[in-house]
């Protein structure tokens, strides 16, 4: 994964002038900040609410709706399991718990070493084999704990 | 060289297709990536040319790839991994594949491979007959909104048509968030370029001079394949100032969604276009009327638009021929779970439930009995055995208290626990409710509190009274389908599953 930037208000101010003329710029610009800094930085949100004639409070409610825009940087590897009910079905849940086990974390959190970030997510569209998962973007299928154990020792 | 088709889909990607691509390129192949045929439980199934047509392998893995070069593959020699033809696996040979006819077949980045796959031809005869003409199609086709809602997409687009305003937008709704759900995804990822022909058909047919596919950050292989597509339309002067040399200016930009399952409701779907927190906005105005930025607006799911072009260039009647009742043409139904042959089924709707599961399904992947099927997603009903006799089709599945939604068949064998199925629908609502209406912002949290209750033995009784009454003001009182068809699981997992319900009190707190 490539790694985060540190924060840069001029990188920042690079990107969303480089969004600011489109339709309904706001998602677009977020998505691209958190592309760079891993997360979305707070000190990003009045320089958003500037460049679009927002309020901050509008920009922090946008950045607080959406569940994939993070108020922190995760951990050098995020992975994403599937919660919905099709893996449900195949004994997710089992699965989810020997990870949390493992690593040490709950949902939402990073390993101590900022290895691993684990996040819930509900459904991934991989649910003809499920249990399903991601690993940095690319997808997992079938998973069990110890194939699962075994993909993130190699990640770390 | 000889050429080998491997998918690129992400089915194919979660079980290891990309080391089968690399260890086939290493070895001298051609490899063209493709999309999936749908046949979940043979990816990576991978495809060599030959004199004798396209010869199937799968499951593959980079380790088969040595074995299976020995063996021929590339003349279509015998390997225990060997299908034989693709299209005469029986699970594809029994299908209608009218919207999915070149997924997993055709390279998805190449406009060229569309075209000579029969690609372009609805398109070409929309601006021939023009836009009265074409909303008659496609009324007559008797097509109704795959998103789940069922609404008839041709009197959406004459609203539209109708609709004065000095710009008309084009919204395709790629926000597949129903678990068990993954036809747009494949579609996107195995044959875009039948989304953007059925999006600039309706741009044709309603005035439209720009388009937006919102597309769920959950699928970023779907997010990039698309992206090729998009480029490969423009230069090949599919989208554009003149399309197709038509005179007609259209062209459609992919946004991307961020987690928010309510995005999939298409009023939220345009407060998160133009900017906003994803919630639901009151109807009336209908989007048709004042949609994305106030202008009138056609927003239909992605296989609802996938499904045009073949209508346009096959003819409202070869459409309206396949179906049953009031549900005419093709479903790509979904099976997903627990299930022994998951994937993609196209059919024409009327196959029964338990005809879907046992059948072509062929029952649980575990192998134990078959306890409830979820059809429709998170807000669909649980159905038991008992209900396997229900023809798929909008009207039979509301007739008996559930919906088919956007084509999903979620099985679960006989290891469930209903009980908490039904604590995590409303768990679900409360994670994924925008906020805006009482009913589902607080009922869904109250809803997950008394099923803590009867999960917990307590007060059972009455809490089972509390729970049904809850769900009858969410069903009714809800602004919108997320609050309103939540009850949809709850009460059928109640209804036909009562034993999960009574358990004993949990000893000393």
């Amino acid at each position: 994964m490539e790694p985060a930037a540190p924060w840069s208000p001029e990188r920042a101010a690079s990107i969303i002038s480089a969004h600011v003329g489109e339709e309904g710029a706001l998602l677009p610009i977020l998505h691209a900040l958190q592309e760079a800094f891993g997360h979305i930085p707070r000190a990003a949100v009045p320089l958003v609410a500037e460049a679009l004639n927002l309020t901050r409070a509008e920009v922090h409610g946008v950045v607080s709706f959406y569940h994939e825009f993070r108020a922190t940087p995760p951990g050098r590897h995020v992975l994403r399991l599937c919660r919905a009910e099709a893996c449900q079905a195949m004994g997710a849940e089992a699965v989810h718990d020997a990870v949390h086990r493992r690593l040490g974390v709950g949902w939402h959190e990073t390993t101590a070493d900022g290895a691993v970030t684990v996040e819930p997510v509900f459904c991934l569209g991989l649910c003809a084999v499920a249990p399903s998962g991601m690993l940095d973007g690319a997808p997992l299928g079938r998973l069990d704990a110890a194939g699962l154990a075994a993909t993130l020792d190699l990640a770390r | 060289m000889s050429r080998v088709f491997v998918p690129r889909d992400a089915f194919a990607l979660a079980l290891g297709a990309d080391a089968v691509a690399a260890a086939l390129a290493r070895a001298g192949f051609a490899v063209v990536r493709t999309g999936s045929r749908g046949m979940a439980w043979l990816e990576p199934m991978i495809e060599a040319e030959t004199p004798s047509g396209r010869i199937a392998y799968g499951p593959v893995r980079a380790g088969d790839v040595a074995g299976l070069i020995a063996a021929g593959l590339a003349t279509g020699g015998t390997h225990p991994l060997r299908l034989g033809r693709a299209e005469e696996i029986p699970f594809l040979a029994a299908q209608t594949r009218f919207t999915f006819a070149r997924c997993g077949v055709v390279d998805p980045a190449s406009l060229d491979d569309y075209r000579a796959h029969g690609g372009l031809r609805g398109l070409a005869r929309a601006l021939e007959i023009g836009p009265v003409a074409t909303i008659a199609e496609v009324t007559t086709s008797g097509l109704r909104g795959r998103g789940g809602a069922g609404f008839p997409t041709g009197i959406k687009w004459k609203t539209v048509a109708d609709a004065a305003g000095d710009r008309k937008y084009i919204v395709a709704n790629a926000d597949e968030g129903d678990s068990g759900t993954f036809a747009d995804r494949m579609l996107m990822e195995g044959d875009p370029f039948a989304l953007i022909e059925g999006m600039a058909i309706a741009a044709v047919a309603v005035g439209a001079s720009k388009g937006y596919v919102y597309t769920r950050s959950e699928y970023p292989h779907a997010i990039a394949a698309f992206a090729r597509a998009l480029a490969a339309a423009r230069a090949g002067g599919l989208l554009g100032a003149d399309m197709l040399g038509s005179g007609i200016g259209f062209d459609i930009e992919q946004r991307v969604g961020a987690g928010a399952y309510i995005c999939g409701e298409e009023t939220s779907l345009l407060d998160s276009l133009e900017g906003k927190r994803g919630q639901v906005r009151a109807k009336p105005p209908l989007p048709a009327i004042k949609g994305l930025f106030g202008r009138p607006t056609v927003v239909n799911n992605v296989i609802s638009l996938a499904s045009v072009p073949f209508i346009l260039a096959e003819g409202a009647r070869a459409y309206h021929d396949v179906g049953f009742g009031r549900s005419r043409g093709t479903m790509p139904i979904q099976l997903a779970g627990n299930i022994r042959h998951g994937g993609l089924f196209e059919a024409g709707f009327g196959l029964t439930l338990g005809e879907i599961v046992h059948d072509i399904g062929g029952g649980t992947a575990s192998g134990r009995k078959v306890r409830a099927v979820q059809v429709g997603g998170p807000l669909g009903a649980y159905f038991p055995e008992a209900l396997f006799d229900t023809p798929f089709d909008y009207e039979a599945f509301a007739a008996k208290d559930g919906l088919i939604g956007h084509g999903g068949v979620v099985v679960f064998d006989d290891t469930v626990d209903m009980a908490r199925q039904a604590r995590f629908a409303m768990e679900f609502c409360a994670a994924e409710s925008c906020g805006k209406c009482t009913p589902c912002r607080i009922g869904s949290v109250r809803g997950m509190e008394v099923m803590e209750q009867i999960l917990a033995g307590r007060d059972v009784d009455a809490n089972l009274q509390l729970i049904r009454d809850l769900c009858e003001t969410m069903k009714f009182g809800s602004l919108c389908a997320l609050g309103g068809f939540i009850p949809y699981p709850v009460l059928s997992a109640l209804t036909h599953f009562p034993e999960d319900f009574r358990r004993p009190a949990l000893a000393a707190e």
